[in-house]
């Protein structure tokens, strides 16, 4: 057994964890306050390759691996969760959708813009009356004259306004449920495609969330992505792949404020002496320190199995789950160690303790993630 | 245009430093290992000198143990496109003439028209590696370098000096040192990671550069370090609050009691 990463996963840490501290740190408060996307550090993340990492060169991208895509989303989560989230939909959803199941057509199409971030990607699957009830989705598309027409609306997807390019699941023959539904590719500008409201949310403020609403758009027959009636069976694959990235996200988080807790604590004088001699103080550093290995190590599994084109939905479900749950506790616990001050936006770990809760939430539920291995080892 | 960037590997300049038991080195247990920073102004000054004439090959060079290739494939990962490691155990990295003398011997061997170091490397900081391989290469030499243009046969080097610029102009082949100013170091993208395995790094050794156990050994020594130490605790300042009747007074008292310089 190796827990070793390679020399250029190393040098792709040191590289991503340098331009986050160095670029986006000074400015993170300024987006969450502001709710603006940071389009100046989207750029130059694209400039990195940071935009088609799981994408072949030979479309354009970086061609490196899921281990690669869970250490990028970790250490930008590490310094903003809002681009850590931004970066993880736009690889691991969309451009992964197209990439895996589009054909050589579209490949060439649309992956060169999306790697190298002249265009971002939504993924859009959520409905007001379908969240973890996902095979539930009312959009419809019906194939006329050659065309495909599709009406409905999607919830909370993210890069919803910026993205240029989105892959939207709709309902294509309504008799045969989850086995009905298939995946289209939609541009921006298309007749009957437009953005409805953008959410104003509690965290994760500088990631764009907002509605798509289809209007009888009408989008030429090859925009079908994948076969017909696979596109939810092929976006639960891809959500193998996509809570690997929400279980990296989690783990920087928590890494994050982990390293904040060990600096202000040993600083904190209370009683006459650093609030890191209290044993009690002690005891949540240890816990928090050992949740997040126990974590890393369930995501990092889950990636590399997924690397290896193993089956991976119970491992990448057991990480998702546990990674965000132990993220969330070790905001909160972090909150608790800085006080009053932990209380107010003067320090990180306010954001940290909002932006975590996404974690829980996005792409399946924490009950659903029980539903889903619970199902596994029972099978 | 044969552009050479003499690089070093040092400790992450965050890194916590401990003495090693002989109390003559720094124990590298739990260290990271990092390009020198004055070095990633070097590579990037060589990489833009390239790109901007169009044509040229930049080549890395480093003295230094087995770890130093990561700092090598770093700079490959920038966009470097070729990198030599001399690693014997005969050698010590940090000797500024030990280093200079051997860096000098490859560079003779490989040819140049343009060499870049940094103007130190952190940890040490000897300031010497630079000026010492000019020296021995008897080329021009300008150090501490804040701007550079680079055309065909000559340079234009600026650096500060007290309250002034100075500019130089130098034919080329010629050496200069990078200074913190110099440019903005980019960061290796991801492409460039994944090629930085596929490019060709050289790995050297005394022999090869034609230098006997007994010139190393001569070469040796011109300056030991005795001792390490570490530099003694910040004593605890002084916060004096209040009005200015009141802070006077504690400030006079505290420099009476705790100092004795009143
Ligand atoms: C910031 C943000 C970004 C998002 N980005 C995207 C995106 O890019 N694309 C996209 O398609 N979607 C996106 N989503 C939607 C997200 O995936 C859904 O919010 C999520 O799946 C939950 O669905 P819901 O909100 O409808 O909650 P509901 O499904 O209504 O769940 C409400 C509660 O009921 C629980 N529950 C539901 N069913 C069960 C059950 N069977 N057993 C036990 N408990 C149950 C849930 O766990 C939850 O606690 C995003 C959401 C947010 C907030
Ligand atoms: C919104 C808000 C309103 C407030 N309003 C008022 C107000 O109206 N009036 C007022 O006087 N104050 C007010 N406060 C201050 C509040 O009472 C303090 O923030 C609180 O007492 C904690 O002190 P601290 O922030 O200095 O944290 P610290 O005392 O520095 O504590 C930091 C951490 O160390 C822990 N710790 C400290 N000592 C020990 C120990 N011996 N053993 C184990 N753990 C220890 C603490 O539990 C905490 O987790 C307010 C604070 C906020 C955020």
């Amino acid at each position: 057994m190796d827990f070793s990463f390679t020399e250029e996963q190393e040098m792709t840490r040191q590289m991503v964890r340098e331009f986050a501290e160095r670029e986006i740190a000074p400015v993170v408060m300024e987006y969450d306050e502001s709710q603006q996307f940071p389009w100046e550090i989207i750029r130059k993340l694209a400039e990195l390759g940071l935009l088609g990492i799981l994408i072949s060169p030979d479309y354009g991208g970086s061609g490196m691996g899921y281990i690669d895509l869970a250490i990028i989303i970790e250490e930008l989560s590490r310094v903003d969760p809002s681009i850590g989230l931004t970066v993880a939909a736009h690889n691991s959803l969309c451009c992964n959708h197209i990439y895996l199941y589009g054909t050589e057509k579209q490949k060439k199409n649309y992956l060169p813009l999306l790697a190298s971030g002249k265009k971002l990607g939504a993924w859009a699957l959520t409905e007001a009356e379908a969240g973890s009830d996902a095979s539930a989705i009312r959009a419809t598309a019906i194939l006329r004259d050659g065309q495909w027409v599709l009406n409905g609306s999607k919830l909370f997807i993210t890069n919803a306004n910026v993205g240029e390019v989105a892959v939207v699941l709709a309902v294509t023959d309504k008799s045969k449920g989850a086995k009905g539904i298939s995946a289209f590719i939609l541009e921006k500008g298309m007749a009957g495609f437009r953005v409805g409201k953008k959410e104003n949310k509690l965290g994760v403020r500088a990631s764009d969330t907002a509605e798509l609403i289809m209007e009888d758009c009408s989008i030429p027959q090859e925009n079908l992505l994948g076969k017909e009636g696979e596109g939810f069976i092929n976006a639960l694959a891809l959500l193998d792949g996509g809570r690997v990235g929400i279980a990296a996200f989690s783990v920087g988080i928590a890494q994050g404020v982990m390293e904040l807790c060990l600096k202000y604590s040993k600083e904190r004088v209370q009683f006459g002496k650093p609030i890191a001699k209290f044993q009690a103080i002690q005891w949540i550093l240890a816990d928090m320190a050992t949740q997040i290995d126990a974590a890393r190590l369930l995501t990092y599994r889950a990636a590399y199995l997924r690397q290896q084109e193993q089956r991976s939905t119970k491992e990448a479900s057991m990480a998702k789950l546990y990674a965000s749950e132990m993220a969330v506790r070790a905001t909160e616990k972090a909150v608790q160690i800085f006080g009053g001050y932990g209380f107010t936006k003067d320090y990180p770990v306010e954001k940290f303790y909002r932006d975590v809760k996404i974690a829980t939430i996005g792409e399946g539920t924490s009950e659903i993630q029980h539903l889903v291995i619970a199902r596994q080892i029972l099978e | 245009m044969k552009i050479i960037v003499c690089i070093k590997q040092v400790p992450d300049t965050e890194a916590k430093i401990k003495i090693a038991p002989d109390g003559r080195a720094i124990d590298d247990a739990e260290i990271n290992y990092i390009i020198n920073p004055y070095e990633e102004y070097a590579i990037e000054e060589g990489l833009r000198t390239k790109e901007s004439l169009g044509e040229g090959e930049v080549i890395l060079i480093s003295v230094g143990p087995e770890r130093a290739s990561t700092a090598l494939r770093s700079g490959l990962a920038m966009g470097a496109d070729r990198a030599i490691h001399i690693n014997d155990s005969l050698l010590d990295e940090n000797d500024p003439l030990l280093v200079a003398t051997i860096l000098s011997k490859a560079i003779q061997q490989e040819g140049y028209n343009l060499i870049l170091c940094g103007v130190q490397g952190v940890g040490t900081d000897h300031y010497q590696v630079g000026p010492i391989l000019a020296e021995l290469l008897g080329i021009p030499h300008v150090g501490v370098v804040t701007k550079l243009q680079i055309s065909p046969d000559k340079a234009v080097a600026h650096r500060e000096i007290e309250g002034v610029s100075e500019v130089i102009e130098t034919p080329l082949p010629a050496l200069f040192t990078a200074q913190k100013g110099l440019n903005e170091p980019r960061y290796p993208s991801l492409k460039g990671i994944m090629m930085a395995k596929k490019k060709p790094l050289t790995l050297l050794d005394c022999q090869h550069l034609g230098l006997s156990e007994e010139e190393v050994n001569k070469l040796k020594g011109k300056a030991l370090i005795i001792k390490l130490e570490l530099p003694p605790m910040r004593p605890k300042g002084l916060v004096v609050q209040g009005e200015p009747s009141e802070t006077v007074k504690q400030l006079i008292e505290w420099l009476q009691k705790e100092t004795g310089i009143l």
